[in-house]
């Protein structure tokens, strides 16, 4: 057996690279290429009148100049709906550039190619574009009013209205002992990866084919969007994702207006075209995410067990739904965590707002669930004077109550229906890891010193590895070195590595002989792309599938060439060999020579596999009529539906009692994604998780004027935790394998951000003393709080038995 | 982005000869260019990175005269004559630098985008503080964003850094200019 890599923190395969600049990213590629710049509006609601491009034509080192006039055919259309669904009944996208009308601030309406982007962007300022204003909607209480539309054939500002329900809400809520109503509200954020989108295309005129590479989280589907674009065959187009610096969601959309347009103008020009995003393009014209109003009713008994929930949801979803209403749907179901609701109903309305569009960042809509689900529980536990974690407790779903199907549809259209998990096991190592049952001396010692200090606790499910597929290619050359490719796109998650450490494992090799590819259509032309905390489930089990028909192979083979049965052999650090005979053995890269019988000998090796080399059978043909050649061997993952990762967190912060500020003291993490391939990275994953929860929690929003302008959008203004604001995390693990894949995994990609908002407001209110309902809070909104409370405007908790701040003196 | 061109007429052009990692660089650019375009797109040393050309992400950093500087903002005119140092200056995948290899070692970086700014001003940090407490390890790099890492685990690789520069008793440089110049500059011919 080789050394065990399944499980094992070993190293990562991409450092070396990327940690002495030799990482190649989008921009670091074509020098030689034609650059695009983009002329974005500077008004959110308006109608085209006019554009000027005379001054800018005569720019020196323009190449081309393009508007929505220019395109034909489907360059001309409106973009694709890319998930379409039944109640998504006003779904509309925009145009690759702007046709007639412009919905957002930063929306495209000019395209120009020049030879470097400094040159292109002059002549961006020499155009000038006559616009007619239009009312502007900006906010979700705007939107919800409906008195100005931004798409003048939607009525309301409604994209979407949904309902689910199981039970029966209304008999459940009228006849709970105890009922509650919260109103709770979300703010925007963003993915906001250190690297923008960029695409870059080639056109090779002589074999009519395009190459393109974007920094994208699905290369297969820029691939096919772009080639029905271009009216292109499939094989004439190629897309490759090289290394991307961070995605986090907003890199799954597509194809994004520059992916078409960027390939539509390489072929045009038969030169390389290259657009690489700047910062402020970035904030106004990829995606945002997170911004829903809510209101929750939860009916409950004596001991705090839910009898009743009804959620009510306002999903902003920006001026397009090219991405559907994937993010309302998994907040609407996603809500329900760990927990039994007893009857649940969802209602939802995705409204439109003449803002940047919305598509899912990390954690995808579970967040805005969980802060409502959580917000809730902890009112329960305030109002029957109970403790917090007790209430969740009583309410969570059991191991043995396990696959526990909700009754509801998921994102992917399949049940939502858990597959494992440990609730109870994950609360007693949380409470455990932060001191639970020893908060209270902590809090009255912290308190004789002058100090407020608070804990906050949230717990959550998460859908993990949706469908519809994945697959893995494996290849084993004559020296032993092992090709293995997927069609999904890495943005440092280590897939490299992780991907190798399967093969590894299941093929038999050495990590070291393991080369994975990602995101490039050439090597893998099915796949679906990286998202949903998938990658590990959906690839990863592929790869596992695939390496294991490999390995069938390469014993068979042994086998005949050994002449030995294939019980009799093993294989180890790549080489097969007799069990309990290790005398006779051969390499891998020997088995794939016998695989692969040869006319030609180019080396020495493929020598051994020429016609006249050794001895054959001659009533055989060389390739068995059920075999081919080559020791290589592919497969596909396809799951019936989502594996179910869970975890809880638990927060001690700190409020200053004069200014407000808020430190969080410590940040501890149980975390079950089942069995781990490298704990290292899952560590990783949830460490810049819980960071952009951290951001969400308490420093990042979009500051939107009600003119639709964005105030924030720079890194100067727009607060990114750095090193200063994130805390140290606390993490501990549970491993519930999942009985749905082979490998037993789940998803961990997006865990760490989702309960933070939730876990920071517990904290928060637990150490004022007053309900925290929106988030993210700032110290100059709990300033505010205070002031409110003070004046009577705000309950206190029943709980409470802190005195209400005292007036600071200036 | 700079003032534009007059309509239809050339911008001038400047001889700019730069020290880069140890070797005299010389490209002909407009004075507009950016020191980090320079770098990347006239020299081709692409391992410096931009995340947000306004000085706030510090993915763009390098190393001017052995100090850390943002690349974003300076031009590649105001860069003649100075040396510079790059992530590619710091070491090679073979053979490392001490910063190089506890990043790689404490998974101190996931997309890798932001890495060539941390290593570079931590590089610059440890010179100055060799044997930094986990409290300063994190002060030394707050004025650099990483959107995947979550920091933790870049605060222990520049703490193993430090162990890994004892190890290798790489010398204390109080001057900044005794960091990382080669000892004698390569000239280079002709223009990159």
């Amino acid at each position: 057996m080789t050394t065990q890599m399944f499980g094992a923190p070993v190293k990562r395969r991409e450092d070396p690279r990327l940690v002495t600049g030799h990482g190649r990213y989008l921009d670091d590629l074509g020098h030689d290429a034609l650059e695009a710049a983009f002329l974005r509006s500077p008004h959110a609601h308006a109608r085209i009148v006019d554009i000027d491009v005379a001054d800018a034509i005569d720019v020196e080192g323009v190449a081309g100049i393009y508007l929505h006039e220019d395109l034909t055919g489907a360059m001309a259309e409106p973009l694709p709906l890319l998930i379409p669904h039944p109640t998504l009944t006003h779904g509309r996208t925009t145009h690759a550039l702007a046709k007639d009308e412009v919905n957002h601030v930063g929306e495209a309406i000019v395209m120009v190619v020049a030879t470097n982007r400094y040159v292109a962007e002059d002549a961006c300022q020499r155009i000038r574009v006559t616009y007619e204003h239009l009312p502007v909607v900006v906010g979700i209480e705007a939107a919800r009013d409906g008195e100005h539309l931004v798409h003048e054939d939607v009525p309301g500002n409604v994209a979407a209205h949904m309902t689910q329900q199981v039970g029966d809400v209304d008999a459940a809520l009228s006849s709970a002992p105890h009922t509650l109503t919260l109103d709770l509200d979300i703010e925007r954020s963003a993915s906001m990866p250190m690297e923008g989108k960029g695409v870059y295309a080639r056109w090779d005129d002589e074999r009519g084919e395009l190459r393109m590479y974007s920094s994208t989280q699905t290369s297969t589907g820029v691939r096919a969007a772009v080639a029905a674009r271009l009216g292109l065959p499939l094989a004439k187009v190629e897309c490759i994702a090289p290394d991307v610096g961070g995605g986090f969601g907003v890199k799954i959309m597509h194809p994004w207006p520059e992916e078409v347009l960027v390939a539509w103008a390489a072929r045009l020009l038969g030169q390389p075209v290259k657009w690489t995003e700047d910062r402020r393009e970035h904030f106004v014209s990829s995606a945002h995410e997170r911004g829903q109003l809510q209101q929750v009713t939860v009916g409950f008994d004596d001991d705090g067990r839910l009898l009743g929930l009804d959620v009510r949801l306002w999903h902003d979803n920006g001026a397009y739904t090219p991405y559907g209403i994937i993010v309302p749907i998994i907040t609407s179901t996603q809500l329900l965590g760990p927990y039994k609701p007893g009857a649940y109903r969802v209602e939802f309305w995705s409204l439109y707002t003449n803002t940047v569009i919305v598509t899912p960042y990390r954690g995808a809509g579970r967040p805005q669930g969980v802060f409502a689900m959580e917000r809730a529980m902890d009112a329960i536990a305030d109002r029957l004077g109970l403790d917090r974690a007790e209430v969740r407790a009583r309410n969570f779903i059991l191991p043995e109550e396990m696959p526990y199907d909700h009754g509801l549809l998921f994102q992917d259209g399949r049940p939502l229906k858990y597959d494992s998990g440990d609730f109870p096991a994950s609360l007693d190592k949380l409470k455990k890891l932060v001191g639970w049952d020893d908060f209270a001396a902590y809090r009255a010692a912290a308190e004789a010193e002058g100090r407020t200090v608070g804990l906050g606790i949230g717990c959550y499910v998460e859908g993990t590895g949706v469908g519809p597929y994945e697959g893995g290619h494996i290849q084993v050359e004559t020296s032993g070195r092992v090709n293995v490719s997927t069609g999904l796109t890495s943005q440092g998650q280590g897939h490299e590595t992780v991907f190798a450490q399967i093969v590894a494992q299941e093929l038999g090799v050495r990590l070291e002989d393991v080369h994975v590819t990602t995101g490039d259509t050439r090597r893998m032309p099915y796949a679906v792309g990286t998202f949903a905390s998938r990658a590990a489930v959906m690839s990863g089990n592929a790869i596992a599938l695939a390496a294991r028909n490999v390995r069938a192979k390469a014993l068979r083979i042994a086998a005949d060439a050994l002449e030995v049965a294939v019980d009799d052999l093993e294989i180890a650090d790549g080489t097969i060999s007799v069990k309990g005979a290790p005398g006779t053995a051969m390499s891998l890269g020997t088995v794939s020579v016998l695989s692969n019988p040869l006319r030609y000998a180019f080396d020495e090796a493929a020598k051994a596999a020429t016609q006249f080399a050794g001895t054959f059978d001659p009533d055989k043909p060389p390739v068995a009529d059920d075999e081919e050649p080559g020791l290589e061997g592919k497969d596909f993952y396809s799951p019936t539906q989502a594996t179910f990762a869970n975890g809880m967190h638990a927060a001690i912060v700190e409020t200053d009692p004069v200014t407000a500020e808020i430190r969080i003291l410590r940040y501890c993490v149980v975390h079950d994604c089942g069995p781990m391939i490298n704990p290292m990275i899952v560590e990783g994953q949830v460490h810049g998780g819980v960071a952009q929860g951290v951001g969400g929690a308490l420093y990042e929003r979009m500051d939107y004027d009600s003119s639709g302008q964005l105030l924030n959008a720079s890194f100067m203004d727009f607060l990114m935790p750095y090193a200063s604001e994130v805390p140290h995390v606390e993490t501990d693990h549970l491993e519930t394998p999942s009985p749905l894949n082979p490998l037993g995994i789940k998803g961990a990609g997006e865990a760490g951000c989702i309960p933070v908002s939730a876990v920071i407001a517990s904290a928060i209110e637990d150490a004022e003393g007053f309900p925290i309902s929106r988030m993210p809070i700032s110290p100059n909104d709990l300033w505010e709080l205070r002031r409110r409370h003070r004046a009577g405007e705000l309950p206190s908790l029943n709980r409470s038995t802190h005195p209400a701040h005292e007036e600071p003196t200036p | 982005m700079p003032d534009p061109t007059e309509q239809g007429t050339s911008e001038d052009l400047h001889e700019v000869t730069v020290v880069v990692n140890g070797v005299a660089r010389t490209a002909t650019v407009p004075a507009r260019r950016l020191l980090s375009d320079f770098l990347r797109h006239d020299l081709r040393l692409t391992g410096t990175h931009v995340g947000c050309e306004h000085g706030v992400c510090g993915a763009c950093t390098v190393l001017v005269d052995g100090e850390p500087a943002r690349s974003c903002l300076m031009f590649a005119v105001t860069a003649q004559g100075h040396a510079i140092t790059t992530v590619e200056g710091l070491g090679t995948e073979e053979s490392m630098s001490a910063v190089q290899q506890a990043f790689t070692e404490c998974h101190g970086l996931q997309c890798g985008f932001c890495t060539p700014g941390f290593l570079t001003t931590v590089t610059a940090f440890l010179d100055e503080n060799p044997s930094p407490t986990p409290d300063e390890a994190r002060d030394a790099v707050f004025g650099n964003l990483c959107r995947c890492t979550g920091y933790q685990n870049i605060v222990k690789s520049v703490l193993r850094a430090a162990e890994l520069r004892e190890e290798q008793q790489v010398p204390y440089a109080a001057e900044p200019a005794q960091r990382h110049t080669a000892s004698s500059v390569v000239a280079e011919g002709g223009s990159a």
